[in-house]
Protein backbone atom coordinates (compact mmCIF):
# COMPACT_ATOMS: atom_id res chain seq x y z
CA UNK A 1 0.00 0.00 0.00
CA UNK A 2 3.24 1.94 0.31
CA UNK A 3 3.74 2.00 -3.43
CA UNK A 4 1.68 5.38 -4.08
CA UNK A 5 3.85 7.25 -6.77
CA UNK A 6 4.38 11.18 -5.48
CA UNK A 7 5.37 12.56 -8.36
CA UNK A 8 2.53 13.21 -10.38
CA UNK A 9 2.44 17.21 -12.20
CA UNK A 10 -0.07 18.93 -9.95
CA UNK A 11 0.73 22.05 -10.33
CA UNK A 12 -1.35 24.41 -13.11
CA UNK A 13 -2.79 20.91 -14.30
CA UNK A 14 -4.49 19.85 -10.66
CA UNK A 15 -7.75 19.82 -10.23
CA UNK A 16 -9.33 19.93 -6.40
CA UNK A 17 -11.69 17.40 -5.71
CA UNK A 18 -13.71 17.27 -2.66
CA UNK A 19 -13.94 13.52 -1.39
CA UNK A 20 -16.56 12.24 0.78
CA UNK A 21 -15.80 9.09 2.39
CA UNK A 22 -17.76 6.69 4.67
CA UNK A 23 -16.17 5.91 7.76
CA UNK A 24 -16.85 2.92 9.79
CA UNK A 25 -15.02 1.49 12.44
CA UNK A 26 -16.29 -1.95 14.79
CA UNK A 27 -17.74 -0.35 17.85
CA UNK A 28 -19.28 2.87 15.94
CA UNK A 29 -22.83 3.84 17.04
CA UNK A 30 -23.41 4.73 12.51
CA UNK A 31 -21.36 5.46 9.92
CA UNK A 32 -20.16 8.98 8.92
CA UNK A 33 -18.76 10.57 5.66
CA UNK A 34 -15.11 13.04 6.10
CA UNK A 35 -14.65 14.88 4.14
CA UNK A 36 -11.15 15.52 2.24
CA UNK A 37 -10.10 17.86 -0.21
CA UNK A 38 -7.73 16.63 -2.70
CA UNK A 39 -5.64 18.11 -5.90
CA UNK A 40 -5.62 15.30 -8.81
CA UNK A 41 -4.36 15.12 -11.79
CA UNK A 42 -5.10 13.69 -14.94
CA UNK A 43 -3.74 10.42 -14.98
CA UNK A 44 -5.05 10.14 -10.62
CA UNK A 45 -6.86 7.06 -9.68
CA UNK A 46 -9.43 7.35 -7.26
CA UNK A 47 -7.41 4.49 -5.42
CA UNK A 48 -4.47 6.69 -5.67
CA UNK A 49 -6.77 9.70 -3.92
CA UNK A 50 -7.28 7.40 -1.28
CA UNK A 51 -3.87 5.71 -0.61
CA UNK A 52 -3.28 9.87 -0.88
CA UNK A 53 -5.44 10.58 1.74
CA UNK A 54 -4.39 7.33 3.75
CA UNK A 55 -0.73 8.62 3.58
CA UNK A 56 -1.13 12.44 4.29
CA UNK A 57 -4.53 12.93 5.65
CA UNK A 58 -5.65 10.45 7.80
CA UNK A 59 -3.71 7.22 8.64
CA UNK A 60 -6.71 5.60 10.16
CA UNK A 61 -8.80 5.26 6.49
CA UNK A 62 -8.84 1.53 6.04
CA UNK A 63 -9.10 0.00 2.54
CA UNK A 64 -7.89 -2.57 0.67
CA UNK A 65 -5.88 -3.08 -2.80
CA UNK A 66 -3.43 -5.37 -4.62
CA UNK A 67 -2.84 -5.45 -8.68
CA UNK A 68 -3.60 -1.96 -9.32
CA UNK A 69 -5.20 -3.04 -12.35
CA UNK A 70 -8.52 -4.37 -11.83
CA UNK A 71 -7.31 -7.93 -11.88
CA UNK A 72 -7.38 -8.63 -8.21
CA UNK A 73 -11.23 -7.74 -7.08
CA UNK A 74 -10.26 -6.34 -4.34
CA UNK A 75 -10.93 -2.86 -4.42
CA UNK A 76 -14.48 -2.72 -5.37
CA UNK A 77 -16.02 0.47 -3.86
CA UNK A 78 -19.48 2.44 -4.54
CA UNK A 79 -18.15 5.76 -6.45
CA UNK A 80 -20.55 7.96 -7.10
CA UNK A 81 -23.52 5.60 -6.55
CA UNK A 82 -21.67 3.20 -9.08
CA UNK A 83 -20.08 0.09 -8.51
CA UNK A 84 -16.52 0.41 -10.10
CA UNK A 85 -12.63 -1.15 -8.96
CA UNK A 86 -10.97 1.93 -7.84
CA UNK A 87 -7.89 1.37 -9.20
CA UNK A 88 -9.17 2.08 -12.97
CA UNK A 89 -11.36 4.58 -11.92
CA UNK A 90 -9.90 8.17 -12.85
CA UNK A 91 -11.02 10.94 -10.60
CA UNK A 92 -11.58 13.03 -13.99
CA UNK A 93 -13.49 10.63 -15.52
CA UNK A 94 -16.22 10.75 -12.77
CA UNK A 95 -16.80 14.87 -14.31
CA UNK A 96 -17.70 15.71 -10.70
CA UNK A 97 -15.81 18.19 -8.19
CA UNK A 98 -17.82 16.18 -5.13
CA UNK A 99 -16.88 12.35 -5.23
CA UNK A 100 -18.80 9.95 -2.56
CA UNK A 101 -16.61 6.95 -1.95
CA UNK A 102 -18.62 4.03 -0.33
CA UNK A 103 -18.14 0.54 0.34
CA UNK A 104 -19.64 -2.13 -1.58
CA UNK A 105 -23.23 -2.45 -0.62
CA UNK A 106 -25.53 -5.50 0.87
CA UNK A 107 -22.19 -6.96 2.24
CA UNK A 108 -21.33 -6.86 5.76
CA UNK A 109 -18.77 -4.41 6.86
CA UNK A 110 -15.34 -4.66 8.79
CA UNK A 111 -14.31 -1.24 8.58
CA UNK A 112 -14.56 2.13 6.39
CA UNK A 113 -14.15 0.64 2.89
CA UNK A 114 -13.77 -2.94 3.59
CA UNK A 115 -16.13 -5.12 3.76
CA UNK A 116 -16.29 -9.31 4.45
CA UNK A 117 -16.65 -11.27 1.40
CA UNK A 118 -16.95 -13.98 3.38
CA UNK A 119 -21.15 -14.39 2.29
CA UNK A 120 -20.35 -14.27 -1.20
CA UNK A 121 -17.85 -17.36 -0.80
CA UNK A 122 -20.98 -18.01 1.19
CA UNK A 123 -22.94 -18.35 -1.62
CA UNK A 124 -20.24 -20.23 -4.21
CA UNK A 125 -19.85 -23.33 -1.28
CA UNK A 126 -23.95 -23.26 -1.12
CA UNK A 127 -23.92 -25.21 -4.58
CA UNK A 128 -20.85 -26.93 -4.20
CA UNK A 129 -18.68 -24.99 -6.01
CA UNK A 130 -15.09 -25.06 -5.21
CA UNK A 131 -13.52 -21.66 -5.30
CA UNK A 132 -10.09 -23.12 -6.97
CA UNK A 133 -11.06 -26.67 -8.71
CA UNK A 134 -8.72 -29.57 -8.92
CA UNK A 135 -8.13 -28.93 -12.69
CA UNK A 136 -7.46 -25.44 -12.38
CA UNK A 137 -3.84 -26.74 -11.08
CA UNK A 138 -3.17 -30.18 -11.91
CA UNK A 139 -0.50 -29.43 -14.85
CA UNK A 140 -1.34 -32.79 -16.60
CA UNK A 141 -5.37 -31.52 -16.74
CA UNK A 142 -6.79 -32.18 -20.33
CA UNK A 143 -7.98 -29.62 -22.41
CA UNK A 144 -11.49 -28.81 -22.37
CA UNK A 145 -13.21 -30.39 -25.16
CA UNK A 146 -17.05 -29.29 -26.49
CA UNK A 147 -16.55 -25.72 -25.53
CA UNK A 148 -18.17 -23.69 -28.20
CA UNK A 149 -16.24 -20.55 -27.15
CA UNK A 150 -14.10 -19.09 -24.74
CA UNK A 151 -16.32 -16.22 -23.09
CA UNK A 152 -15.14 -13.67 -20.36
CA UNK A 153 -16.93 -15.70 -17.24
CA UNK A 154 -14.13 -18.13 -16.15
CA UNK A 155 -12.68 -14.26 -15.35
CA UNK A 156 -14.85 -13.42 -12.42
CA UNK A 157 -12.55 -11.92 -9.72
CA UNK A 158 -14.50 -12.21 -6.78
CA UNK A 159 -14.86 -8.24 -5.99
CA UNK A 160 -18.34 -8.67 -5.11
CA UNK A 161 -19.52 -5.60 -7.36
CA UNK A 162 -22.42 -7.48 -9.03
CA UNK A 163 -23.48 -8.25 -5.43
CA UNK A 164 -23.56 -4.64 -4.27
CA UNK A 165 -25.20 -3.07 -7.53
CA UNK A 166 -28.07 -6.32 -7.38
CA UNK A 167 -31.62 -4.58 -6.30
CA UNK A 168 -32.32 -8.29 -5.38
CA UNK A 169 -29.65 -8.85 -3.73
CA UNK A 170 -30.05 -5.57 -1.48
CA UNK A 171 -33.34 -6.69 0.13
CA UNK A 172 -33.14 -10.75 0.32
CA UNK A 173 -30.00 -11.91 1.87
CA UNK A 174 -31.50 -15.84 0.88
CA UNK A 175 -30.65 -15.32 -3.05
CA UNK A 176 -27.55 -16.86 -4.05
CA UNK A 177 -26.66 -13.97 -6.05
CA UNK A 178 -25.24 -12.97 -9.49
CA UNK A 179 -21.57 -14.31 -9.13
CA UNK A 180 -22.03 -18.00 -7.87
CA UNK A 181 -25.02 -18.06 -9.98
CA UNK A 182 -22.62 -17.15 -13.39
CA UNK A 183 -20.08 -19.94 -11.99
CA UNK A 184 -22.53 -22.09 -11.62
CA UNK A 185 -23.56 -21.58 -15.31
CA UNK A 186 -19.39 -21.53 -16.11
CA UNK A 187 -19.88 -24.93 -14.13
CA UNK A 188 -22.21 -26.40 -16.38
CA UNK A 189 -20.60 -25.43 -19.65
CA UNK A 190 -17.42 -27.24 -18.64
CA UNK A 191 -17.60 -29.40 -15.78
CA UNK A 192 -14.77 -30.95 -15.42
CA UNK A 193 -14.92 -32.91 -12.13
CA UNK A 194 -17.98 -31.37 -11.23
CA UNK A 195 -21.23 -32.98 -11.86
CA UNK A 196 -23.67 -30.67 -14.00
CA UNK A 197 -27.02 -32.19 -13.05
CA UNK A 198 -26.12 -31.57 -9.28
CA UNK A 199 -25.20 -27.78 -9.91
CA UNK A 200 -28.23 -27.25 -12.11
CA UNK A 201 -30.38 -28.59 -9.68
CA UNK A 202 -29.09 -26.51 -6.73
CA UNK A 203 -29.91 -23.50 -8.56
CA UNK A 204 -33.27 -24.41 -9.89
CA UNK A 205 -34.74 -23.03 -7.02
CA UNK A 206 -36.75 -19.86 -6.01
CA UNK A 207 -33.63 -18.22 -4.63
CA UNK A 208 -31.41 -19.31 -7.00
CA UNK A 209 -31.86 -18.66 -10.84
CA UNK A 210 -35.91 -17.75 -10.73
CA UNK A 211 -34.98 -14.66 -8.26
CA UNK A 212 -33.54 -12.71 -10.69
CA UNK A 213 -36.13 -9.88 -11.61
CA UNK A 214 -33.72 -8.89 -14.76
CA UNK A 215 -32.35 -5.26 -14.03
CA UNK A 216 -28.78 -6.44 -15.64
CA UNK A 217 -27.61 -3.99 -13.17
CA UNK A 218 -24.92 -7.11 -12.28
CA UNK A 219 -23.52 -7.05 -15.83
CA UNK A 220 -23.06 -3.59 -15.98
CA UNK A 221 -21.07 -3.50 -12.93
CA UNK A 222 -18.78 -6.69 -13.68
CA UNK A 223 -15.83 -5.06 -14.00
CA UNK A 224 -14.56 -8.13 -16.03
CA UNK A 225 -17.28 -8.99 -18.61
CA UNK A 226 -18.93 -12.20 -16.84
CA UNK A 227 -22.15 -10.65 -18.00
CA UNK A 228 -23.76 -12.75 -14.69
CA UNK A 229 -27.58 -11.69 -15.55
CA UNK A 230 -26.90 -13.27 -19.27
CA UNK A 231 -25.55 -16.52 -17.09
CA UNK A 232 -28.19 -16.51 -15.41
CA UNK A 233 -30.72 -16.59 -18.30
CA UNK A 234 -28.55 -19.22 -19.54
CA UNK A 235 -28.89 -21.32 -16.68
CA UNK A 236 -32.54 -20.49 -16.71
CA UNK A 237 -33.00 -21.39 -20.29
CA UNK A 238 -31.27 -25.04 -19.51
CA UNK A 239 -33.54 -25.44 -16.18
CA UNK A 240 -36.87 -25.13 -17.89
CA UNK A 241 -36.31 -27.00 -20.94
CA UNK A 242 -35.25 -29.50 -18.61
CA UNK A 243 -38.16 -29.67 -16.96
CA UNK A 244 -40.42 -29.68 -20.02
CA UNK A 245 -38.82 -32.91 -21.00
CA UNK A 246 -39.32 -34.12 -17.43
CA UNK A 247 -43.21 -33.23 -17.60
CA UNK A 248 -43.40 -34.36 -21.82
CA UNK A 249 -41.36 -37.38 -21.03
CA UNK A 250 -38.39 -36.79 -23.00
CA UNK A 251 -34.87 -38.25 -22.35
CA UNK A 252 -33.62 -36.81 -18.75
CA UNK A 253 -37.47 -37.35 -17.90
CA UNK B 1 -1.35 15.15 -6.76
CA UNK B 2 -0.88 17.48 -3.38
CA UNK B 3 -3.40 18.02 -0.74
CA UNK B 4 -5.36 21.24 -1.16
CA UNK B 5 -6.68 21.08 2.15
CA UNK B 6 -6.33 19.34 5.55
CA UNK B 7 -9.68 19.76 7.10
CA UNK B 8 -11.24 17.17 7.93
CA UNK B 9 -14.81 17.20 8.74
CA UNK B 10 -17.58 14.63 9.80
CA UNK B 11 -20.82 15.99 7.24
CA UNK B 12 -23.04 13.23 7.41
CA UNK B 13 -24.30 10.94 10.68
CA UNK B 14 -25.27 8.23 8.34
CA UNK B 15 -28.72 6.43 8.87
CA UNK B 16 -27.32 2.97 7.23
CA UNK B 17 -28.02 0.27 9.97
CA UNK B 18 -24.28 0.00 11.54
CA UNK B 19 -22.90 -3.57 10.16
CA UNK B 20 -24.98 -5.49 7.17
CA UNK B 21 -24.95 -2.36 5.15
CA UNK B 22 -27.86 -4.39 3.20
CA UNK B 23 -29.90 -1.65 1.00
CA UNK B 24 -33.11 -2.89 1.27
CA UNK B 25 -36.27 -1.74 -0.22
CA UNK B 26 -34.29 1.43 -0.90
CA UNK B 27 -32.02 -1.17 -3.33
CA UNK B 28 -35.23 -1.47 -5.55
CA UNK B 29 -36.15 2.20 -6.08
CA UNK B 30 -32.92 4.59 -5.87
CA UNK B 31 -32.50 5.72 -8.97
CA UNK B 32 -28.34 7.15 -8.69
CA UNK B 33 -26.51 5.40 -10.95
CA UNK B 34 -28.88 3.22 -12.44
CA UNK B 35 -28.21 1.78 -16.08
CA UNK B 36 -31.85 1.39 -18.43
CA UNK B 37 -32.24 -2.75 -16.98
CA UNK B 38 -32.48 -0.50 -13.48
CA UNK B 39 -35.11 1.79 -14.68
CA UNK B 40 -36.99 -0.72 -16.31
CA UNK B 41 -36.46 -3.08 -12.99
CA UNK B 42 -37.98 0.38 -11.09
CA UNK B 43 -40.67 0.85 -13.43
CA UNK B 44 -42.00 -2.27 -12.80
CA UNK B 45 -41.91 -2.52 -9.16
CA UNK B 46 -43.85 0.70 -9.01
CA UNK B 47 -45.96 -0.14 -11.79
CA UNK B 48 -46.53 -3.53 -10.46
CA UNK B 49 -47.50 -1.74 -6.79
CA UNK B 50 -49.56 1.02 -8.39
CA UNK B 51 -52.05 -1.74 -10.28
CA UNK B 52 -52.03 -3.76 -7.36
CA UNK B 53 -53.35 -0.80 -5.52
CA UNK B 54 -55.85 -0.24 -8.50
CA UNK B 55 -57.41 -3.47 -8.50
CA UNK B 56 -58.43 -3.06 -5.02
CA UNK B 57 -60.12 0.52 -5.93
CA UNK B 58 -61.72 -1.26 -8.94
CA UNK B 59 -63.16 -3.55 -7.01
CA UNK B 60 -64.85 -1.61 -4.40
CA UNK B 61 -66.31 0.54 -7.11
CA UNK B 62 -67.67 -2.49 -8.38
CA UNK B 63 -69.25 -3.46 -5.09
CA UNK B 64 -71.39 0.01 -5.75
CA UNK B 65 -73.26 -1.71 -8.47
CA UNK B 66 -75.03 -4.01 -5.42
CA UNK B 67 -76.09 -0.77 -3.71
CA UNK B 68 -78.73 0.35 -6.87
CA UNK B 69 -78.83 2.64 -10.38
CA UNK B 70 -78.29 5.90 -7.88
CA UNK B 71 -75.04 4.95 -6.23
CA UNK B 72 -73.59 3.96 -9.53
CA UNK B 73 -74.70 7.02 -11.55
CA UNK B 74 -73.45 9.19 -8.99
CA UNK B 75 -69.90 7.83 -9.36
CA UNK B 76 -70.16 7.96 -13.23
CA UNK B 77 -70.54 11.06 -12.91
CA UNK B 78 -67.71 11.31 -10.56
CA UNK B 79 -65.94 9.30 -13.23
CA UNK B 80 -66.29 11.42 -15.94
CA UNK B 81 -64.36 14.34 -14.41
CA UNK B 82 -61.26 15.48 -15.67
CA UNK B 83 -59.22 14.91 -12.51
CA UNK B 84 -60.45 11.17 -12.79
CA UNK B 85 -59.58 10.93 -16.42
CA UNK B 86 -55.98 12.19 -16.30
CA UNK B 87 -55.93 9.24 -13.56
CA UNK B 88 -57.42 6.60 -16.13
CA UNK B 89 -54.23 7.64 -18.57
CA UNK B 90 -51.97 7.39 -15.38
CA UNK B 91 -53.59 3.56 -15.11
CA UNK B 92 -52.85 2.96 -19.20
CA UNK B 93 -49.62 4.33 -18.40
CA UNK B 94 -48.90 1.86 -15.82
CA UNK B 95 -50.73 -1.11 -17.80
CA UNK B 96 -48.32 -0.36 -20.60
CA UNK B 97 -45.44 -0.11 -19.31
CA UNK B 98 -45.90 -2.96 -16.89
CA UNK B 99 -46.98 -5.14 -19.27
CA UNK B 100 -44.46 -4.45 -22.24
CA UNK B 101 -41.73 -4.39 -19.83
CA UNK B 102 -43.22 -7.82 -19.04
CA UNK B 103 -42.98 -9.38 -22.21
CA UNK B 104 -39.22 -8.32 -21.85
CA UNK B 105 -38.71 -10.04 -18.62
CA UNK B 106 -40.72 -13.14 -19.73
CA UNK B 107 -38.70 -13.53 -23.16
CA UNK B 108 -35.16 -12.40 -21.51
CA UNK B 109 -36.11 -14.47 -18.15
CA UNK B 110 -36.39 -17.93 -20.34
CA UNK B 111 -32.87 -16.99 -22.27
CA UNK B 112 -34.21 -15.45 -25.24
CA UNK B 113 -33.05 -12.52 -26.85
CA UNK B 114 -30.67 -11.71 -23.96
CA UNK B 115 -27.88 -9.43 -25.28
CA UNK B 116 -31.09 -7.67 -27.43
CA UNK B 117 -32.83 -6.84 -23.89
CA UNK B 118 -32.22 -3.33 -23.96
CA UNK B 119 -32.70 -2.33 -27.24
CA UNK B 120 -36.01 -4.83 -26.81
CA UNK B 121 -37.42 -2.49 -23.44
CA UNK B 122 -36.50 0.84 -25.80
CA UNK B 123 -38.88 -0.41 -28.52
CA UNK B 124 -41.30 -1.56 -26.21
CA UNK B 125 -41.65 1.42 -24.74
CA UNK B 126 -41.71 3.39 -27.44
CA UNK B 127 -44.64 1.21 -28.53
CA UNK B 128 -46.21 1.84 -25.25
CA UNK B 129 -45.71 5.84 -25.42
CA UNK B 130 -47.74 5.99 -28.95
CA UNK B 131 -50.18 3.61 -27.41
CA UNK B 132 -50.57 6.11 -24.32
CA UNK B 133 -51.07 8.96 -26.74
CA UNK B 134 -53.59 7.32 -28.66
CA UNK B 135 -55.48 6.05 -25.63
CA UNK B 136 -55.07 9.72 -23.90
CA UNK B 137 -56.42 11.45 -26.85
CA UNK B 138 -59.44 9.00 -27.02
CA UNK B 139 -60.14 9.51 -23.46
CA UNK B 140 -60.47 13.31 -23.17
CA UNK B 141 -62.52 13.30 -27.02
CA UNK B 142 -65.58 11.12 -24.85
CA UNK B 143 -64.64 12.72 -21.84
Amino acid sequence: MDHHNDTHATEGTGRPIRFRVFRYKQGDRAPYFDEFTLEVAEETTVLDALTSIRNRLDPTLILRSSCFHASCGTCGMRVNDREVMACVTKVIDLKSSVVKVEPIANQALVADLVTDMVDFYAKFNAIGLALVRDSDWLPDAAEPAGIDSYNRFENCIECGLCLSACPIVASDPRYLGPAALAAAWRAVEEPRELDPEAVLRLTDDPQGSWRCHVAFECSEACPSNVDPAGKIMLLRRRQAAERLRSIFGGRHG
Amino acid sequence: MSEQSVERTAVERGAEGASTRRRGVIGWVDPRGRRLGGWAFILNRLTGLGILLYLSFHLVVLSLLARGPSAWDGFVSVAMSPVFLFFDVVLIFGLLAHGLNGIRVTLVGFGLVVDRQKAMFAALMVLGAIALIIAAIRIFEVG
